[in-house]
């Protein structure tokens, strides 16, 4: 069935799949994703999968973009769709003017018929049927065959496909072959019986420079390696899993000593998240670079060593890839809900430092950098990423290393200091009046240096005390800390429009693409808005004299309860009515159309001229 | 009850190979109650290291909370301690082990730390067989908090309040046997002939050796009807036999009669020998020793002594070919793969 209108457009479209968990869909839609980047353009592939191995409904969403847009954008221009389970309810999300491709080796129910969108039949089953024998290869093919007609269908170049399959065989070349038939089974299929391309469809540009294509969990594991971490204890959780597993993959390849053929580094799968961060504080007390990665239930786990770490001040590094909560919550989706209970995580008074990457690269930087901070600052630091960076392949800058870099260890003495001082030596004695203290590695010096590290309160060397002003003096001290920090941490990222504005928005982690691109429209309808993306917290001065300086702030966040505008509120004493919350909690990655209409309603109220909510949907604006 | 620890020593005290005397491995003085069974494994842990010979800043002490983690503090005052968490001792020792392989790692907890709030990473500690001693200052209660029963008072078993305990107890040596803990022993802080040796045998393996010293609380569950008190321990003792332990360096001297006694020589070339009090016991076996403990057991007699050992125990190190150099001793040149390597990751990213 074919309708009237169709959507018309070259190089901007979200196309979606809707597949069967565990039927190998994902490398082949990977594929796909790779391949529009091949061809030099913007893409943002988004996988939206079940808690579960096999069997249940999984979908690959990805957008292309000429503009360069890489935040979800909303709305399916094509759906491809080979899970008959999920079929009614993926007919309903094409937008009008769409395109419909399925599996038609078996008769469609009539019922789900739509006459705004247009269907295209490909025989997927029966092609395999004839083609192949094994089960298994019919359906694995069956995925390489929709790429293969969409390729016809969308214009992606043959080559470009048939050059990532090279890539992705290279060492098992009798494999080839056989993929590279199946994909030209789907495009002869399609363009024999359709007609190629459709009116949407991909041109090659020359958009992206030297952008790579990763996911953000990977890169921290890299990030970890570069940084110098020795040792991680973990324990399996999604969506963190693939940090601790990337960090393992570079390992294998980068840190086995010549020598003697063994590990420049430990992995301990531990018995939970309790003893894998406890495993990250002994290595780091004990003088190597450790770290951990876990998701919102490790983080309640985690709490009680949080505080340890914090009080008796070890060096602790956490990545926190964040998911939809609370309890279980949505597994596999994604959310910025953590943010309170990780600045606060443990009882009494008790403050972390957060920092929150935005892209692969800045996943890489951060991590590196998040030894440096932990070490300099003897304290957690707790990076808050989340399931959409962390595992989607997203577009970045790509990664650099300056070699002349050395880490910064922070203050530690050495046997030579400790020998050649006339004092004792004071675990908690604030030396340089930044409230951080000096620490010692265990086993450095036969007589000196030595302290009782404990969770218990002490004076400022090391010795149990219960002495109210003693225990004051020292939280005092780790006050004065947590503002040295603020100049430690990174710095907010602060973009002022041509004429400046009074109005601002704060933004970051994943919320930022979608923010900018929001931002871009609003600017367009004539509404121009400055930003401001936070790195960390605390929060420095630039962030107040930013909310200061702005007459309406929105602050754009993935969770229910504007838990980072609580913490601005909180933490640099902001009236809440000076702070307007803009909220996406649905698990979904947040859209610039959603942030566009938030803003454009708020404003609308405040009796400001009426603007246009939608134009990120609208894609004739995009010609 | 004294609160000033005396800095004065005889002058001749004896020294080590290492020309340190006791002094230099005492630690503050002890805040527990006067006749606290921990401080006399306290002073057994001092003793031994001393005559092992240890630099006491190549020793970190391991705790978790309770009576017996705050004991760490009452010896080594010259080597690094760690008073950590609830039952956490075992994860925070596993990664301070993985950190520097070439310190000797002293755990010590209590049976509350361990067979109650810990029990989990105790297990996984044992299974690791992380390179370490875990010392169990086990007396049937939790002191801290005046008296509780813990998870190893035995069934009946009366603390000060009265009150028999209904719930089993857990035995954490036959535990630590069916997790394949590579040495087990156990043992009474009333018995320091017995208890020195076999912390220098637990300091010498390679791997996890843990030792269960029932060490009565005095304030809590010495009373009549505890099987923690010492006059139950004492009554109802027995041991597996006497234990010597040799260093590499001494020859041995002694001679049993055959079959009454077994040697045992670990990676270092110090030399274990158990004179045996009961020929059913085979050190390499833990079938042996859990069969033996249950059937002491059931003669309501409480068996201490050496039970179990490997000697060709593969520690974690081992198990994750992990680096003979400390890992917390690499560089940004061994650690950092550098800006080019980078370069080529970026491609195979594109």
């Amino acid at each position: 069935m074919t309708a009237t209108n169709t959507i018309t457009s070259v190089n901007d479209l979200v196309i979606k799949f809707a597949n069967v968990n565990g039927s190998g869909s994902a490398s082949a839609n990977n594929m796909f994703a790779k391949a529009v980047f091949r061809m030099g353009l913007s893409v943002s592939p988004k996988n939206i999968f079940p808690s579960n191995i096999q069997g249940l409904p999984t979908w690959y969403e990805v957008r292309v973009s000429d503009k360069g847009y890489i935040g979800r954008r909303g709305g399916i221009d094509i759906m491809v769709c080979v899970n008959p389970q999920s079929m009614a309810k993926d007919i309903q999300e094409v937008s009008p003017g769409g395109f419909f491709i399925y599996d038609n080796t078996k008769p469609m129910d009539l019922r789900l018929l739509r006459n705004d969108i247009t269907f295209i039949g490909l025989p997927l089953m029966r092609i395999c049927l004839d083609e192949y024998n094994d089960d298994r290869q019919r359906q694995l093919f069956k995925n390489v065959i929709y790429v293969g007609a969409l390729a016809a269908l969308i214009n992606i170049e043959f080559d470009v496909l048939t050059g990532l399959i090279a890539d992705q065989f290279e060492g098992k070349e009798k494999l080839i072959a056989p993929n590279i038939h199946a994909m030209e089974l789907g495009f002869q299929y399609a363009q024999k019986h359709y007609q190629c391309p459709l009116s949407i469809s991909l041109q090659r540009r020359d958009n992206l420079g030297d952008k790579i294509l990763m996911d953000g969990n990977t890169a921290c594991g890299l990030g970890a390696v570069y940084g110098g971490a020795t040792m991680a204890g973990w324990y399996p959780i999604t969506p963190s899993t693939s940090v601790v597993e990337g960090y393992e993959k570079y390992c294998k390849r980068l840190r086995i000593d010549p020598g003697t053929g063994k590990n420049n580094y430990a992995i301990i799968q531990a018995e939970d998240e309790l003893a894998a961060i406890g495993m990250v504080i002994g290595a780091s007390w004990n003088g190597a670079r450790a770290f951990t990665a876990t998701s919102g239930p490790g983080i309640s786990l985690m709490s009680e060593f949080l505080g340890l770490a914090y009080f008796a001040e070890i060096p602790t590094v956490l990545i926190d890839v964040q998911r939809a909560g609370p309890s279980t919550g949505m597994p596999t989706r994604t959310q910025q809900s953590d943010i309170t209970a990780c600045a606060y995580a443990s009882h009494g008074d008790t403050k972390h430092v957060l920092v929150f990457p935005s892209t692969p690269k800045e996943c890489f930087d951060m991590t590196a950098e998040a030894f440096d901070l932990a070490e300099q600052l003897q304290t957690p630091i707790i990076m808050l990423t989340d399931l959409d960076l962390g595992m989607n392949d997203t577009m970045s800058d790509p990664l650099d290393w300056d070699d002349s870099r050395q880490y910064k260890r922070g203050k530690v003495f050495t046997a030579e200091d400790l020998e050649s001082m006339s004092e004792r030596f004071g675990r908690y004695v604030d030396v340089d009046g930044d409230g951080i203290p000096y620490r010692t590695y265990p086993g450095t010096h036969p007589t000196k240096g030595s302290f009782f590290t404990r969770g218990t309160s002490r004076d400022e060397y090391a010795v149990y005390t219960e002495d109210g002003s003693e225990y004051e003096k020292n939280m005092q001290r780790l006050l004065k800390k947590w503002e040295t920090a603020k100049k430690y941490v990174p710095a907010p990222e602060i973009i002022i429009a041509e004429k400046g504005s009074s109005i601002g928005v704060l933004h970051f982690g994943t919320s930022t693409d979608a923010t900018m691109e929001a931002i871009d429209y609003l600017t367009r309808d004539g509404l121009a808005v400055d930003s401001c993306r936070i790195r960390a917290f605390p929060f420095n001065q630039e962030i107040e004299d930013f909310i200061d300086s702005h007459r309406t702030v929105f602050v754009v966040e993935q969770n229910r309860d504007a838990q980072m505008r609580s913490l601005l509120v909180n933490d640099c004493e902001i009236n809440p009515k000076h702070l307007i919350p803009v909220l996406n909690y649905d698990g979904m990655p947040i859209t610039a159309s959603f942030i566009q209409g938030k803003i454009v309603d708020y404003m609308d109220r405040a009796k400001v001229t009426p603007l246009r909510k939608d134009s990120a949907n609208d894609n004739t604006a995009n010609l | 009850m004294s609160y000033l620890k005396p800095s004065f020593r005889h002058p001749d005290l004896p020294v080590n190979d290492l020309g340190y005397t006791k002094k230099n491995y005492e630690g503050a003085i002890s805040t527990l109650c006067a006749g606290c069974g921990h401080d006399s494994i306290s002073s057994a842990i001092t003793q031994a290291i001393f005559e092992l010979s240890i630099a006491p800043h190549n020793i970190a002490k391991m705790s978790g909370i309770g009576c017996s983690s705050k004991t760490p503090t009452y010896f080594l005052g010259n080597s690094h301690g760690f008073n950590s968490v609830h039952g956490r001792m075992p994860s925070v020792a596993t990664g301070a082990n993985m950190a520097n392989r070439d310190m000797i790692y002293v755990g010590v907890s209590g049976d509350g730390d361990t067979a109650s709030i810990g029990m989990g990473q105790f297990t996984h500690a044992v299974r690791r067989n992380v390179n370490m001693m875990y010392i169990v200052e086990n007396n049937g209660c939790y002191g801290l908090t005046k008296g509780q029963d813990s998870a190893t008072s035995d069934v009946g078993s009366k603390s000060k309040k009265g009150d028999p305990n209904p719930f089993e107890p857990i035995d954490l040596a036959s535990i630590a046997l069916q997790l394949g803990a590579t040495f087990v022993a156990r043992s009474f802080s009333g018995d320091k002939e017995q208890l020195i040796p076999l912390i220098k045998a637990a300091i010498a393996h390679q791997g996890f050796a843990f030792i269960d010293v029932v060490s009565p609380c005095v304030t809590f569950n010495n009373n009549p009807g505890s099987t923690k008190g010492y006059e139950y321990v004492r009554d109802h003792l027995a041991a597996t036999g006497t234990v010597d332990f040799v260093p590499m360096k001494d020859e041995i001297t002694t001679s049993y009669e055959a079959g009454t006694s077994q040697e045992v020589t670990l990676h270092d070339g110090s030399v274990v020998h158990l004179h045996k009090a009961d020929s059913r016991l085979d050190i390499h076996s833990r079938r042996s020793a859990l069969a033996l403990i249950k059937d002491y057991k059931a003669n309501d007699q409480l068996l201490t002594g050496l039970l179990y050992m490997d000697p060709d125990s593969q520690e974690l190190h081992e198990t994750i070919q992990s680096s003979n150099k400390p890992l917390r001793a690499l560089t940004e040149l061994d650690l950092c793969p550098g800006n080019k390597v980078l370069t080529s990751i970026n491609a195979s990213l594109r």
